[in-house]
């Protein structure tokens, strides 16, 4: 199924069952929060774990798919699976247009293009008139799936984002494995080896940069349905370094890595938000300690353990 | 998220074991959640000391012997309205909670209200500028208790027009919040008679270094600089203006007692601000500061602080005169039972609330004092003008609040 090995069968069956059992026991709207940043993890995985590009403006697309879903959603009250279908596409769109610039350098230039790109955007959501300033799109309707069903319960919306979620995921998982995936691959591994065998690697790497970034749109535009409120935050080049830390923490280029990274890291900002001041202490050590301790992440060290690949 | 101290946990582990606490622990339990910037550029503001004013509020209402409980949670917005709003949720949803006092700057505060009308709670925002809270995003769930762009503006623009400071020039921080409070206080300055010979927008955030923007003030000649800006940007203007030796007048739109004691009395020396809320005001205001120097020694409250005291001892008194059970039950109607009751306590004295939910108070201009004339620790100002309650803020026809029409 998919291409899983057994060992990321039985994970994912154990995942799948997490996501069933768990709004019964959580509080559904942290849940789909985290949904959303799994989402975008494995979005953000797809490019630094398989094809070996680290992208340090990923909130731009995160961001401007939370916004364009929002704004279609509230000022043309377009209903929520066309809203978060126009939030994919401007991530998507974005990322054409920067990842076209961006990968015409390898590296650290990637990453530094990257970032300046995603500050861009930053500066343009604060000041153009749609995003709201730094009230950001605030009432954003949930309205009704397909015109029929109402989102308006968090049992209800969370099942769609379940089903978004678990749709990006494979995707991820089926072009990975894919031979598109293993080209990625090889060009992460060698790529004037994947030139010489006559592939077009630019080619390659800006499809695989479009597909990242049209899933973090995928993931903004969900989240900003959830919550009603499309903001700065989520274009802020915080949430690009969060996501780096997410896969790190997770496992990168581990296929399950990037959701685990998603749930730590969500779960201790919610959690530890009792303790003030000194949450930011908090999770700088637990992440210093992640990163000594782990080194391939908490799946990856899990993995190795195991013998196995997640 | 809540926020449960030792003692409180130690209780409710105590409770639980013996039968007659047992039966004490079911008493009904009022809520209050306290949200507030409690590490960010706002924590001297409002912050931790927002929710001692909240805790102080509780101790001079008395709640014991009373029937029922009243507790406090706290949570951090961290300024952000997506953070605000999410905590917000979660109280109203999974803790009970059935009031949030203070609840931030203007884009959260309109974040959590759009919550508490969602999940028809009580919201009372003592932080927030935004005149909008009670005008076009006025919602039956939400009261707005100190102050706002309109009052400040018409409070330091229209007075400082009138003791001769009639041309303006303006640094504005170069977002929506400045830009609302360049377009408030223009308004009234030329409709005081008064001219604005230009304005600056300098980028938001991160400008430190204001010298060129001060300097393109200082040329234009005008009587008064307008700090359309807030937080270390307005202290980072007050400094370098001082250190250029720039004489005009500056006019802070936004300025709390906690950043002149950050300034300093040689360096904030004569500007003129608005608050409506001072600890040495009269005897009521110096009582009230007596017994919170109980609990927070080193400082003194400004008004968003004074405003947290004052929402929730407005909330816990009409929640008594309705019956717990019906204060907890239906938001909007504890919310309209709130207008309805005239509130009355030290910080603001005798004041009403409006139909769309702005609360009326005085609201008073003040200069600070040079430290020659200042007598003690936190003697900083001296009143210039008070505004009287009908006049401080926008009249009720003007703001076009939805709930006024129907």
């Amino acid at each position: 199924m998919f291409g899983f090995s057994r060992p990321q069968a039985t994970a994912f069956a154990v995942m799948l069952a997490a996501i069933i059992v768990a709004p019964f026991v959580l509080y559904p709207v942290f849940l789909m929060k985290v949904l959303c940043f799994a989402l975008f993890a494995c979005a953000f995985n797809l490019l630094i774990g398989y094809v070996g590009l680290l992208s340090f403006g990923h909130a731009a697309y995160f961001g401007m798919g939370g916004y364009a879903a929002g704004y279609a959603a509230k000022a043309w009250g377009w209903s929520p699976e066309l809203a978060i279908l126009f939030g994919t596409l401007a991530g998507g769109l974005l990322g054409t247009v920067f990842g076209w610039i961006a990968i015409r350098r390898q590296g650290i230039y990637f990453a530094m293009i990257t970032l300046a790109l995603g500050q861009m955007a930053y500066f343009f959501c604060l000041q153009a008139p749609f995003t709201g300033g730094e009230d950001g799109i605030q009432q954003i309707p949930r309205g009704n799936l397909f015109g029929v069903f109402s989102m308006q319960s968090d049992m209800a919306m969370y099942a769609l984002v379940a089903v978004i979620f678990l749709f990006g995921f494979l995707l991820v998982h089926r072009i990975v494995h894919s031979p598109f995936g293993q080209i990625l691959k090889a060009i992460r591994e060698n790529e004037p080896r994947a030139t010489s065998l006559g592939y077009r690697t630019d080619s390659y790497k800006l499809v695989a940069f479009i597909i990242s970034c049209a899933l973090a749109g995928l993931a903004g535009g969900t989240k900003s349905l959830v919550f009603g409120i499309a903001t700065l935050t989520d274009v802020h080049n915080a949430m690009s370094g969060e996501v780096v830390l997410m896969t790190l923490l997770g496992g990168l280029g581990t296929i399950f890595g990037p959701v685990m990274g998603a749930l730590i890291s969500t779960s201790m900002e919610n959690y530890l938000a009792q303790a003030g001041a000194w949450v930011t202490v908090i999770q700088g050590v637990i992440f210093v300690t992640c990163v000594i301790a782990f080194r391939k992440g908490v799946l990856g060290v899990l993995a190795e353990k195991l013998k196995i690949t997640l | 998220m809540t926020l449960l101290s030792r003692r409180t946990l130690i209780a409710t582990a105590a409770a639980s074991s013996v039968p007659l606490a047992a039966a004490r622990a079911q008493k009904p339990t009022l809520k209050i959640g306290v949200l507030t910037d409690l590490a960010g550029p706002y924590q001297d503001i409002v912050g931790p000391i927002t929710v001692e004013a909240a805790r102080q509020a509780v101790e001079d209402f008395g709640v014991a012997g009373k029937g029922y409980n009243v507790e406090i949670l706290v949570g951090d917005h961290q300024n952000k309205p997506d953070v605000g709003a999410g905590i917000t949720r979660q109280w109203y949803d999974r803790d009970g909670v059935d009031i949030v006092v203070e609840g931030g700057s203007s884009a959260v505060a309109l974040a959590v209200s759009e919550v508490a009308r969602d999940k028809n709670k009580v919201y009372i925002n003592s932080g927030g500028a935004t005149s909008d809270l009670t005008g076009v995003r006025c919602n039956a769930n939400t009261i707005h208790w100190v102050y706002d762009t309109y009052m400040l503006g018409r409070s330091t623009g229209g007075a400082l027009v009138k003791s001769g400071g009639d041309s303006w020039f303006f640094i504005t921080a170069d977002y929506a919040f400045g830009h609302a409070l360049t377009r408030d206080v223009s308004e009234f300055v030329t409709a005081a008679g008064g001219k604005v010979m230009g304005k600056v927008a300098t980028p938001f955030p991160a400008t430190t270094d204001f010298s060129a923007f001060l300097l393109q003030a200082q040329a234009s000649g005008a009587k008064v600089i307008g700090l359309a800006n807030a937080g270390s940007d307005t202290i980072n203007c007050i400094k370098q203006a001082k250190e250029f030796g720039i004489t005009q007048t500056l006019g802070g739109l936004l300025v709390f007692i906690s950043d002149i004691h950050s300034l300093g009395l040689e360096v904030a020396q004569g500007l003129v601000c608005t608050e409506s809320f001072y600890w040495d005001l009269n005897d009521r205001t110096r009582a009230f500061s007596a017994r919170m120097r109980k609990r927070v020694p080193e400082r003194r409250l400004g008004m968003a602080q004074a405003g947290a005291y004052a929402s929730t001892l407005h909330f816990l008194k009409t929640a008594e005169a309705m019956g717990i059970a019906e204060a907890k039950k239906d938001g909007a109607a504890t919310t309209a039972r709130l207008k309805a009751m005239p509130a009355d306590d030290d910080c603001f004295g005798a004041g009403i609330i409006r139909p769309d939910g702005r609360k009326l108070h005085p609201s008073y201009l003040f200069q600070v004092k040079k430290p020659s004339e200042s007598k003690g620790p936190w003697d900083y100002y001296k009143v210039m003008a008070t505004t009287p309650s009908e006049e401080a803020f926008r009249p009720l026809k003007d703001g076009n609040c939805p709930l006024i029409k129907t």
